[in-house]
């Protein structure tokens, strides 16, 4: 089995467009939730998210390019050219035959279906633009980073809703260890801020309409934001021989379907997940310093998070942190994982624990350590990161410091 | 009955696979075998049937004054808001 270490990352979101942007935002505590900028918003009953301002694509891509570019490629992409650039990888020669793209997405190019029903519905045409379906597939994002860098191994998309980020860094992750690649680049995105993919959140009732604030007793449901993550992920003797910066290596990596409910979180089965992953480690429950909650802020899993945390954990769950970044950049759906793993990073890189912002009011459900509203600095070796998604379909990665 | 309590039955029944009949005003939707799936799909067909908007969330049930304790409730909180409308 080989070592597998994270060696680039890159992001967009509503709190940056860059890494080091978010890193701030994190230790600053800062919500990126706003009033969204849409078109219809009027007629939205939930009118708030985690959108990306400021967004202009034509800085970043050409006019043949945006045609073929979905926002959730674009977002993509620009990730995924931080996170290669900083990894000083070049998968032109030989080694773009031993990486691939492995990434998250649950609805992939939802902005294109939504101005296309419009195009046919609302306004009555009968064309659309040619390129609507090789822009709004689901694999579209990662079919694009092959072409950029030239990846030419293994390279697919993963759809498991809100866990499909960690399902996806979960494959790349088994792939480098297994000795199939090389190096991979993973993560995943998510763009759903317009107004169908809003109106159909709405239908559940889960939404907040004014914060999302996870484990405080007066949480009112989730918040949706919108970006991506993206990394490099690279066998260690690879990246030590050379001399690459490691930003983390990734431990281990758990899977488990709850087989119990569509919407409802379960218990045992997130417990199995996160037992799973450190099983997969080799880790004793005890060297967990944190753990990026799923923490949607919705009453139902938080609650049951909680309670598979300190099943799992035991005494041990009233010492380690668990924080929810989503309170800052709002429930990426498929590209969650990717944005919170890099709360993982920062933790075990910087020694920063980001913050659970938005948090009121102790909920005796959610008696554990939420790094309430502040940053905090804490000495952590070993990190968690949890993804429970609608279906019941769980996934959890362990992080190690190098 | 009233039409308001007679439709709302209707609906609790068609969501429960139940005869309107049995549909009693003191039942709750629990009693009734119906989930928090279904309750929100009852909801959104109340909507759908009076044109009115019900605020709840599925997270804080108490907090939207909408009382879905019983089906007598329910029937209350739909006249309540059908009123509003008129």
């Amino acid at each position: 089995m080989k070592r597998v270490v994270i060696t680039g990352a890159g992001t967009i979101n509503a709190l940056a467009h860059d890494v080091p942007g978010t890193f701030e935002a994190f230790r600053e505590g800062r919500c990126g939730i706003t009033e969204l900028e849409i078109r219809d918003r009027d007629r939205l009953s939930i009118q708030i998210g985690g959108q990306v301002h400021h967004w202009d694509p034509e800085a970043h891509f050409n006019r043949q390019q945006i045609v073929l570019y979905d926002k959730f490629t674009q977002f993509t992409l620009l990730a995924a050219r931080e996170a290669v650039g900083q990894s000083g990888l070049n998968f032109d020669g030989h080694l773009g035959y031993e990486a691939g793209v492995v990434l998250g997405t649950a609805a992939g190019g939802v902005n294109t279906w939504d101005e296309n029903y419009r195009t046919v519905y609302e306004e009555g045409k009968n064309r659309v633009h040619p390129f609507v379906v090789p822009k709004l597939m689901n694999n579209a994002a990662a079919s694009h980073i092959s072409m950029e860098f030239n990846l030419k191994g293994p390279s697919f998309t993963v759809a498991t809703a809100c866990a499909s980020s960690n399902h996806a860094m979960g494959q790349a992750f088994n792939m480098v260890r297994s000795g199939m690649s090389r190096a991979m680049v993973t993560g995943g995105s998510e763009s759903m801020l317009c107004f169908g993919g809003i109106k159909a959140w709405e239908g559940l009732r889960v939404m907040s309409k004014d914060a999302c604030r996870p484990f405080s007793l007066n949480r009112n449901g989730m918040v949706q934001g919108e970006g991506a993550a993206v990394f490099v992920f690279e066998e260690y003797e690879h990246a030590r021989k050379r001399g690459a910066e490691i930003l983390a290596e990734v431990v281990g990596f758990a899977m488990t379907s709850d087989a119990s409910d569509i919407v409802m979180p379960n218990k045992q089965g997130a417990a199995r997940a996160i037992s799973g992953a450190l099983r997969d480690a080799k880790l004793n429950g005890e060297e967990v310093g944190y753990i990026n909650a799923h923490g949607t802020g919705t009453a139902a899993n938080d609650k049951t998070e909680c309670a598979a945390v300190a099943d799992v954990f035991g005494h041990h769950a009233d010492r380690l942190t668990i924080s929810s970044t989503k309170s800052m950049h709002g429930h990426l759906i498929g590209g969650t994982g990717a944005v919170e793993l890099l709360a993982c990073i920062m933790a075990l890189k910087d020694g920063v624990i980001a913050p659970t912002i938005g948090y009121e009011e102790p909920d005796p459900e959610c008696a554990l350590d939420v790094v309430p509203n502040v940053a905090r600095d804490a000495k952590v070796d070993v990190v968690l990161s949890n993804a429970f998604a609608f279906g019941g379909l769980n996934a959890v990665l362990a992080l190690r410091k190098v | 009955m009233t039409s308001v309590e007679q439709e709302v039955i209707r609906i609790i029944a068609e969501q429960a696979v139940l005869d309107p009949a049995d549909v009693t005003p003191d039942s709750t939707l629990a009693d009734l075998g119906i989930d928090s799936l279904g309750l929100v799909e009852s909801i959104f067909a109340i909507e759908e049937a009076f044109d009115i908007s019900v605020p709840f969330n599925a997270n804080d049930p108490s907090a939207s004054g909408f009382d879905i304790s019983t089906v007598k409730s329910i029937v209350a909180a739909v006249e309540g808001l059908v009123a509003q409308k008129a």
